[in-house]
This record gives C-alpha cells, structure tokens and sequence, in this order.
C-alpha cells in the first residue's frame, strides 16, 4: 500500500515506534499529534532532545546517568558515604530515589547476570564495584536486586565477590506487599514473608 | 498442533515489551520453547521463574514453530531456592546442563531426577550430592554413562574407589593402586552404599569426577565453556556448609 504521508514523517513514525510502549499504530498518533502541536510540543520536545544528546552522560563513579560526572547524587555532600546501594538499572536507581528510601550512594550494576541471555559476571559494572568498596570508607551494602531467580543469583555473587573487604552486605526484605491480601499472594512469596517475619 | 505436558521452567527471555519466551523441560517432550504472551505481567512473572514447575498447553499451527504457551503453575520452588547461594547457582547450573539437550527429544526419566532434584535443593546438605547425581544422570542420558557397578580392570564388585579417566568406568582399590595419580576419586555416596549425608570431601570428589566427564564429553566437543554457575556452586564447598 502506498505512503500517505511524506517519507520525513514516515522516518518520524518509525523511529517513534522503536520507543517502549509504542506500536507503529500509537506511533502514528504521536506523530501526528506532534505535527498538530508543533509550537507547543514538537519544538521543545527537540530541544530538549537535542540537549539530552549533548550534555547527558554516563557517571564514572556509580553508572547514574546525569549532566555531571560524577553525577549530582555522587557529589551530594549530605549523603551517607558509609552506605552503598547497589542496582540493577537506574530505573530502579530512580525507584528508590521517589521512595526516599534511603540517603546512601548508589551504583548501578546494568544489568543481571542471566544465562539465557548470555550475561556474565564481565559484562556488568562489577570491576568498578569492588574497587569502590575496596577504597575503604563503606560500611554497609545494601543489594537492591530484584526479587528473580536472576536477581538473587547476582546478589550472592555479589556477596561472595565482597566478602574479603569486610564490610556488611544486606538484601531487600521479600513478603507482603503494602496493601496486598495474603489470598491473593502466591505461595512463594508467602513462604519467604513467613520465613522473614519480624517480632512486633 | 496442540499438546498438554508439565514442565520446569529453565528460562525465560523477553519477547517484546509484555511478552517473554519460556524455555521448558517437559516429560514427555523434552526441552521445548514457546512464547507466552503477557509473560511478564505481575501475575506471570512470579510463576516464570527458573525451577517452577508449571502445567503447560502447547499450540502451533505447524509442529516446526517456535509456538505460544499456555502456563498454570504448580509448584512455586524459585522463592524457597532463593534463600540459598548453593540452590540458586545449582538452578543456573541446571538451566546450562539441560541447554546441552537437543530442543524436544524426550527425556521422562531425566525430567524425574530433576524435579526431584529440584525439590531438595534448598536443603544446604542434600544440593551438592543431588547436582552430582543429575550430572551422572545427563551423562548417561547423553550416552557417556559412567559404570560404577564393577571394576573395570577385574570385575570385582567391592572396594571400588577409583574411576578410570579413559573408560568411565569403576576401578577397585587393588587394581587401580599402581594409578592412583592418574585415577579419579569415586565417592561413597555415588554407589548407593552410603547412608547418611556424605562429607565434604566425597562432595568435592563428586563434583570433580562429574565435572572431568562433563568438560571431556559435552562442553569441550561443543567448544563451549563450563558454565559459570558451576564454578561458583564448586566454590561454595566444602566452605559454606560443612
């Protein structure tokens, strides 16, 4: 079938499909819905693309992505230079930051180890882990993994790739979550929050 | 096409934004991939996950594609192995083993060890001796099966100790004496005679003697590394649990 628009928009919804959440069909609306609010939407919309790509990078020090390296949150003077969280993803980096969980640094791992995906131990930032941990200074790590086969498989590992540095290394409680009635849980996160309860 | 089977969930890899790609050992047809659509919403994931087992629904308009799944958990296993390093690096052990197998040839008595197997993995001191005895059980599966009956050499069938490098097979003390350098340790509990826990150096032995055969018979042929996860499941003993 042929093109009914030109091929400058037809590159615009191709390249807006590849984005996560969008198929060629909402593509096409956001492209259109683009083109209809060019001054609005569109204009600042490149800007701050074009911003992004200039000025965005990768932080040495925890793998943050931000303008700065180190990032804002590695050169935050208030937080707690004692206390490391380790990450999966900065999505999850983010996560924690909303939640205000925890004034601690950060290092972002990129990835799981996962076999079936061919990721080994070598293709996460686990070098730069270690040397952090091993310059002294932190006292606690905190492996904010997810709570997969994966996830658990890296925390271990992690574990015992820290374990001659002394420090103490802890992992996300796993159970019920806020809100969540127990009928509905299946029975392996009931059996890990009862394995996990704490005395009230 | 259409078949109903239960299965293990060895992995998953993702298909897409919402859907993922399960890779299964079935009873009766081996292991066999399939996509599951939605696998990773919130209610999939938790039953996707590695060691799971699960009753399967298999369609495909045509036996030679890939195929979508349809998956009802049964035995939620992933969060008690989670509690352990052994179980987790056994279960990633598991998963690489079963990748040797070609994708659906049947392999019921295989897929019994590994449930079994897999049920007491999160026990510290049983994960070791079942990872060996699996191992044994793909070996045999795949045509190199160890014979620990009798001794290579005389035909004895007492005080075998040793495994001869070459053969497989077992070798009694008298006759393997002049070779021992050269002769793989054969731990009691491999030849059913042992009852209790075996001791850490009867585990080490195991996993060494497994390990040799694994390396000469399926991942060295392959040019394929020994997997990770083993490495670090040998590493754990005797340390952690003896």
């Amino acid at each position: 079938m042929a093109s009914v628009t030109g091929p400058e928009i037809e590159r615009l919804i191709q390249l807006l499909a590849k984005l996560p959440g969008l198929g060629p069909r909402s593509a096409r609306r956001a492209a259109l819905h683009l083109v209809k609010k060019r001054e609005q939407i569109l204009a600042p919309l490149a800007d701050a693309m074009q911003v992004a790509r200039e000025r965005i990078l990768v932080c040495d020090t925890c793998g943050n992505i931000d303008t700065l390296s180190p990032c804002t949150l590695c050169s935050d003077p208030k937080r707690d230079d004692t206390l490391l969280v380790v990450v999966e993803d900065v999505a999850d980096l983010w996560a924690l930051e909303r939640a205000g969980a925890t004034a601690g640094r950060y290092h972002v791992l990129g990835g799981v180890l996962a076999a079936l995906d061919g990721v080994g131990p070598k293709d996460l930032n686990l070098e730069a882990l270690v040397a952090r941990v091993a310059s002294g200074g932190i006292k606690e790590v905190i492996l904010a993994l997810n709570a997969t086969v994966d996830g658990q498989t890296t925390a271990h590992y992690i574990t015992d790739l820290l374990s001659p540095y002394g420090v103490i290394v802890t992992k996300l409680a796993h159970g019920v979550p806020v809100g969540g009635e127990l009928d509905y849980l299946d029975e392996g996160t009931l059996t890990a929050a009862i394995r996990q309860r704490t005395s009230v | 096409m259409e078949w109903q089977d239960e299965g293990i969930v060895i992995g998953v890899r993702r298909l897409g934004e919402r859907d993922v790609i399960l890779e299964a050992m079935t009873r009766e047809h081996g292991r066999h991939l399939g996509v599951v659509r939605s696998g990773r919403s919130q209610r999939m994931q938790p039953a996707l996950q590695a060691g799971n087992g699960c009753d399967l629904v298999w369609r495909a308009r045509l036996d030679e594609q890939l195929g979508q799944f349809a998956v009802e958990p049964t035995k939620m296993r992933a969060a008690s192995l989670m509690g352990s390093a052994a179980a987790l690096y056994a279960v990633a052990t598991l998963g690489a083993l079963l990748r040797l197998l070609p994708e659906r040839d049947p392999h019921p008595a295989l897929y019994e060890t590994l449930r079994i197997v897999l049920d007491g993995l999160d026990d510290p001191q049983l994960a070791a001796p079942l990872l060996v005895r699996f191992e044994v059980a793909l070996l045999g599966e795949l045509g190199f099966g160890l014979d620990l009956t009798e001794c290579a050499a005389t035909g004895a069938n007492d005080r075998l100790i040793y495994v001869s490098p070459k053969s497989g097979r077992a070798v009694s003390e008298a006759a393997g004496e002049p070779y021992r350098d050269r002769l793989l340790a054969l731990p009691e509990f491999l030849k059913g005679s042992e009852t209790g826990f075996p001791g850490p150096s009867a585990i080490a032995d195991g996993l060494a003697l497994t390990g040799f055969f694994l390396e000469r018979h399926l991942f060295g042929p392959r040019g394929v590394a020994m997997p990770e996860a083993r490495a670090a499941f040998v590493a754990l003993f005797p340390a952690e649990h003896f």
